[in-house]
């Protein structure tokens, strides 16, 4: 086993089950105190392990610490001695206060956890915050690096979204049978955001931003590991995030830039991502469900599959009009434009963009561009220029420079 | 030679700038080469971090779980060394890595044997 970066690892994986059992046994309005018992059984181990080597089986050391740390702190604290544990003794009917750190108290844990973090009462800011710190044991300067803000910054939307909890009065209940679609629904939207977080970032340091496409992931098989969770919306958003990350490294070259789809090396396509994107869109279409998702990750099928035909487009354009219908956005039309250029011809996909507004959209001039470069190449210069003065990447710029000398 | 402990204090009560899951691999490879340093001068002697369960007798022999710091610091380990004197130890001890986060500290103890004469 390779050491150089245990920690970082464990932590990763280890921290949010920590936090999460801490909370579900001992209340969640303990929360930042679950934080602190976590870190500190972080701490420990890395002065112990420094000096005494490394434990056969660090999980459960980890575990065992932790454990210990929550029973001092139970100890230690008069009001949880006179609050929480009488009614802790009397719901449980046990005498020890041993936290449990079985396999199936984690996964419920972190089940209960992911609702909590998604409830739809907290703001999309403090949500997605809160999955990276808690959910995903994202380190507070990584964060930072993600969102392109600094410590300071996040220690304080972390600490305002601590307290909407609290204000809002979530709690870690499991939702009611009734709610559960509502829920759920929210969750998604939070894991879909988070994996846009990284998809589309405009932060550099692409290791992070691979990292934060996987823990959208990692999220997404958490809920299909609990049979109430296991529905059809979620295997076809954890479909459309396979079949995305599967043109990761195509999609970025060396300085972060973005390689459009058309001059992707489809080499770099990561086949394993397509075979599991595959696998959950069949299992999504056992129920006859059109969700956003749905549609989204056939979308995504047909941009895995690298021969352009005519019935992969056309395809295309039918999934693009049913996702209007659901919700209506500039920017899907702009997508659906393209499209219809590729299916129909300049005219239709012109005829798309009449009355599209989105001036503050590169790529919606530099399709105009291409669009016109044929029919009317001054026109086409102009919105290449348009498109070069929005761009921010030097990588973009020359691109757009090189296409402009072109006409 | 003479023998000296080394004991490392824990600020656990600051929750201002926890480590890093990076800063945590960090330290425990300053751990292991500051270890590895004493242990390569042949004075290492033996050395432990403690786990944090422990039991505390009271005088009055009553046995309770613990230990429970009420303080600011506890108690994370200790090494014993072999050094020429107070100063080689202080040396040693300067250099702990633990001496890096705010409000620990490292306290340099001479072990005094009873079969020999105490030194003043």
């Amino acid at each position: 086993m390779n050491h150089s970066d245990l920690l970082p690892n464990l932590f990763r994986t280890e921290y949010t089950k920590i936090i999460s059992v801490l909370c579900k046994q001992y209340g969640f309005f303990q929360l930042e105190i679950a934080e602190d018992i976590a870190s500190e059984t972080f701490l420990t181990a890395s002065q112990t392990w420094g000096l005494n080597g490394i434990p056969e089986n660090p999980i459960g050391w980890l575990y065992a610490v932790a454990k210990n740390k929550a029973k001092n702190f139970i100890h230690r604290e008069s009001i949880l001695y006179n609050k929480v544990l009488p009614v802790y003794q009397r719901e449980k009917n046990i005498t020890e206060i041993e936290l449990d750190l079985s396999d199936e108290n984690i996964l419920d844990s972190q089940l209960r956890m992911i609702f909590a973090i998604a409830h739809p009462s907290l703001p999309l800011e403090s949500q997605i915050g809160l999955s990276l710190r808690i959910l995903c044991g994202f380190g507070i300067e990584e964060i930072a690096r993600a969102f392109l803000s600094n410590k300071e910054t996040i220690n304080k939307r972390l600490l305002r979204a601590k307290n909407k909890l609290r204000e809002n009065n979530i709690s870690l209940e499991f939702p009611k049978p009734c709610e559960l679609e509502e829920r759920l629904s929210s969750v998604l939207r939070t894991i879909y955001l988070l994996f846009n977080e990284g998809y589309l970032s405009q932060v550099q340091d692409r290791i992070l931003r691979k990292d934060l496409c996987l823990e959208a992931i990692r999220l997404c098989t958490i809920l299909l590991e609990n049979n109430e969770t296991n529905t059809s919306d979620v295997n076809a958003l954890l479909s459309l995030l396979c079949f995305h990350i599967s043109r990761f490294e195509a999609r970025l070259d060396g300085e972060g830039g973005i390689i459009l789809y058309g001059d992707q090396n489809r080499e770099l396509w990561n086949k394993e991502f397509i075979k599991k994107g595959e696998y959950f869109f069949f299992q999504s279409s056992k129920e006859p469900k059109f969700s956003k998702y749905h549609l989204e990750a056939a979308i995504a099928y047909w941009h895995t599959r690298p021969e352009d035909t005519g019935k992969k487009w056309e395809s295309i354009y039918e999934l693009y009009t049913h996702l209007l219908e659901l919700e209506y956005s500039p920017l899907l039309l702009l997508n659906r434009a393209f499209v219809l250029f590729k299916v129909k011809g300049r005219e239709a996909a012109l005829e798309e963009l009449n009355g599209v507004e989105l001036k503050t959209n590169p790529y919606y001039y530099s399709l105009l561009g291409e669009l016109y470069c044929d029919l009317e190449p001054e026109k086409a210069k102009i919105y290449f220029r348009n498109a070069l003065n929005l761009v921010t990447k030097d990588k973009e710029k020359s691109s757009l420079l090189k296409r402009l000398a072109q006409i | 030679m003479e023998e000296y402990l080394i004991l490392m204090r824990l600020d656990i009560l600051t929750k201002e700038n926890q480590p890093s899951p990076e800063q945590l691999q960090i330290y425990m490879q300053q751990y292991q080469e500051w270890v590895n340093s004493i242990v390569a001068q042949k004075k290492f002697k033996s050395g432990t971090a403690l786990s944090t369960e422990g039991k505390v007798i009271q005088s009055d022999h009553i046995i309770t779980d613990g230990p429970y710091v009420e303080t600011k610091e506890s108690l994370a380990g200790f090494i014993m060394i072999l050094a020429n004197d107070f100063e080689d130890a202080a040396n040693i001890a300067q250099n702990c890595p633990i001496l890096m986060g705010e409000g620990n500290s490292v306290e340099v103890r001479k072990v005094v044997g009873i079969h020999k004469e105490k030194e003043h």
